[in-house]
């Protein structure tokens, strides 16, 4: 039995249309306002082009072919790694209102999630208002 | 057996892999699920990259005995580029995060034609068609590693100017013609349908050359503001290489990610071109200068100066408040000093929110950042289709920053540049304040009617400092004791 992948011309035309057609999807669903975070994501995914790079080094047999292996998976490796930290924290930047006052932010949908986000948001600027110097950005 | 088991375990982690890096895009779809999608897709990716090194067990007979050797290299590379991306990918400043996202989208493109060129070079693409395939990637992942170093270093204001030089589209198309020739030839002599003049290695470094001369002298001659289309493509780009490389190294999982990549950077490469008004040819190869001069015609009405703190004074007692921040805002650093405005405003009772264009920012989605990193909630920023029906009953709108996406020609003047391109209606609101260093127009050299309007007030000066001055109005005023 064996596991060798083996893809042929059709098949991979089948698979990168219906890759397209779901990249599409997917990504016509994401919101204007995390537009940025969609695209570094989309940049770090493309990341995984350093698990070729690895195949490409470990298969390198001269000099030159060593020398651009090494090249491929610094490049990979600097694609991946940049891609995830920068995407990471420009997500972790995106609260609603009154995550100070709530920290136990664990909710559902945006939709359920709108009337006590709204109370939350009316109690901190309550808060806010008596006491100015316990307001943190 | 090793051989077996290593593939087994290869394919079934890699299948995981794509599944879940489309899974983290796919929970891209609120802020509330994005960051934990992004962190699935990181534990994928983590995974793949070791289970990559399985294949040692599959080595090509020539490569066995320098195998340690390059065991040895690739962990060398990886954690030397995954040390320094992640260091710099952790520090960069967030106003910096499009050259940062064009940079690091470059390497990968890098990463796809440095692929590309070991096969070449090896010759270990056999067949037409499986040459073909490399040879393409290698030519998209070489246009999009030096065109992504290009639009990086105009981003990073390395390069100030764009290049407008007469001819250049044409010299553009020969270089890309002969990149084409070049390839097609390596193909037909690799077929044996051709005999070979120049030796193959030269061959492939005139190639590699080519492609990437071709990168350089496409993205030289497109200016900063077209700059969110310009990553978008490059995006699409390096997604469109990785996954023919993909299907070069029999990898599906290369394939998939790559292509979910290309075609998410196709959609947005159209949806910011929309948005902007612009289309996708014409940015990339029309190498737009100074076009033909419009008379613009006379413009009814004054521009009327106030003062910030009166501004300040009045949205304090407004209702209601849409604020349209622009990319003057993120210049100054504002935003930190605009939500603390935000914040007595709020205080005082009144209703605020932040209306954005699509391409505010030097990058789409760029402004919705920012404000995020200032504190600001998301559930305050409302995108332009969400909140254009609000400015008719908003007391104020406050202009910060922003000028063509809130010039009203655009609706109304057929002769415009800006004719038909999607604004926010600031102009609808009851007042409108509009925070500007000067006089100046925006980026189409467009006068803005918006400012000359009965119902537009000015207020001159550095926004960071504007908003700083009402903030200082408003507190002049006392506590807001009768707040909620």
């Amino acid at each position: 039995m064996s596991f060798q992948i083996n893809i042929d011309g059709f098949i991979a035309i089948y698979l990168f249309m219906v890759t397209a057609f779901a990249g599409w999807v997917i990504i016509g669903r994401v919101p204007a306002i995390l537009h940025t975070p969609l695209m570094s994501g989309s940049n770090f995914i493309h990341g995984i082009v350093v698990v070729g790079g690895i195949f490409t080094l470990l298969n390198a047999s001269t000099p030159l072919e060593r020398a651009i292996g090494f090249l491929a998976v610094l490049l990979g490796a600097g694609n991946v790694a940049g891609g995830f930290a920068v995407t990471q924290r420009m997500l972790a930047m995106f609260k609603p209102s009154g995550h100070v006052a709530a920290h136990h932010a664990k909710h559902g949908h945006a939709g359920k999630r709108a009337v006590p986000a709204a109370a939350k948001s009316a109690a901190s600027k309550s808060t806010a208002a008596k006491s100015p110097s316990l307001k943190k950005g | 057996m090793l051989i077996t088991i290593s593939q087994l375990v290869i394919g079934s982690v890699d299948l995981l892999a794509a599944f879940f890096l489309m899974f983290g895009l796919w929970r891209m779809s609120s802020p509330v699920t994005a960051p934990s999608g992004i962190l699935l897709a990181g534990g994928a990716m983590v995974a793949a990259v070791l289970a990559s090194f399985l294949y040692v067990f599959t080595v090509d007979a020539a490569a066995r005995p320098d195998l340690p050797l390059n065991v040895g290299l690739a962990v060398g590379a990886l954690v030397l580029g995954v040390g320094v991306a992640w260091w710099s990918g952790r520090k960069v400043a967030i106003t910096a995060m499009p050259q940062a996202v064009a940079l690091f989208n470059g390497m990968g493109g890098g990463a796809a034609a440095a692929i590309a060129a070991v096969e070449l070079f090896s010759m270990k693409a056999h067949g037409a068609a499986a040459l073909t395939v490399t040879l393409l990637g290698a030519l998209i992942g070489s246009v999009s590693l030096s065109g992504s170093v290009i639009a990086w270093a105009k981003l990073d204001e390395i390069l100030k100017k764009p290049l407008h030089l007469p001819g250049l589209q044409i010299f553009n198309g020969a270089v890309l013609l002969l990149a084409l020739v070049t390839g097609g030839y390596m193909v037909f002599v690799t077929t044996g349908a051709a005999t070979t003049l120049l030796p193959m290695p030269t061959l492939i470094e005139m190639f590699f050359g080519l492609a990437l001369l071709y990168g350089i002298m496409m993205t030289l001659p497109i200016g900063g503001a077209d700059m969110p289309v310009v990553i978008s493509i490059y995006n699409a780009f390096t997604g469109l290489a990785v996954g023919l490389e993909g299907f070069v190294l029999q990898n599906p999982a290369l394939m998939i990610a790559g292509m979910l990549v290309g075609a998410a950077g196709l959609l947005l490469t159209l949806l910011m071109a929309r948005a902007m008004n612009r289309s996708v040819g014409k940015i990339l190869f029309a190498s737009f200068g100074p076009g033909a001069k419009r008379k613009q015609g006379a413009i009814k009405g004054s521009l009327k100066p106030v003062q910030a703190s009166d501004a300040g004074i009045f949205m304090r007692y407004a209702k209601s408040v849409i604020i349209v921040p622009g990319y003057g805002l993120a210049v100054s650093q504002g935003q930190g000093k605009l939500y603390d405005f935000v914040k007595l405003l709020q205080a005082a009772g009144v209703s605020v929110k932040f209306g954005i264009h699509p391409v505010a920012g030097r990058m789409p989605g760029q402004m919705d950042v920012l404000l995020a990193e200032a504190g600001v909630p998301y559930d305050l920023i409302v995108q332009m289709a969400d909140i254009n029906e609000e400015f008719k009953t908003a007391d104020v709108a406050l202009v910060i920053g922003a000028n063509d996406v809130v010039n009203p020609e655009a609706r109304t003047d057929k002769t415009s540049p800006l004719y038909g391109m999607p604004i926010l209606n600031a102009d609808q609101a009851k007042k409108c304040y509009c925070v500007k260093r000067g006089d100046g127009k925006g980026y189409a050299g467009v006068v803005n009617p918006l400012f000359y309007a009965d119902n537009t007030f000015m207020v001159y000066g550095d926004a960071a400092a504007v908003c700083v001055a009402m903030a200082e109005a408003v507190r002049g005023l006392g506590a807001p004791a009768a707040a909620a």
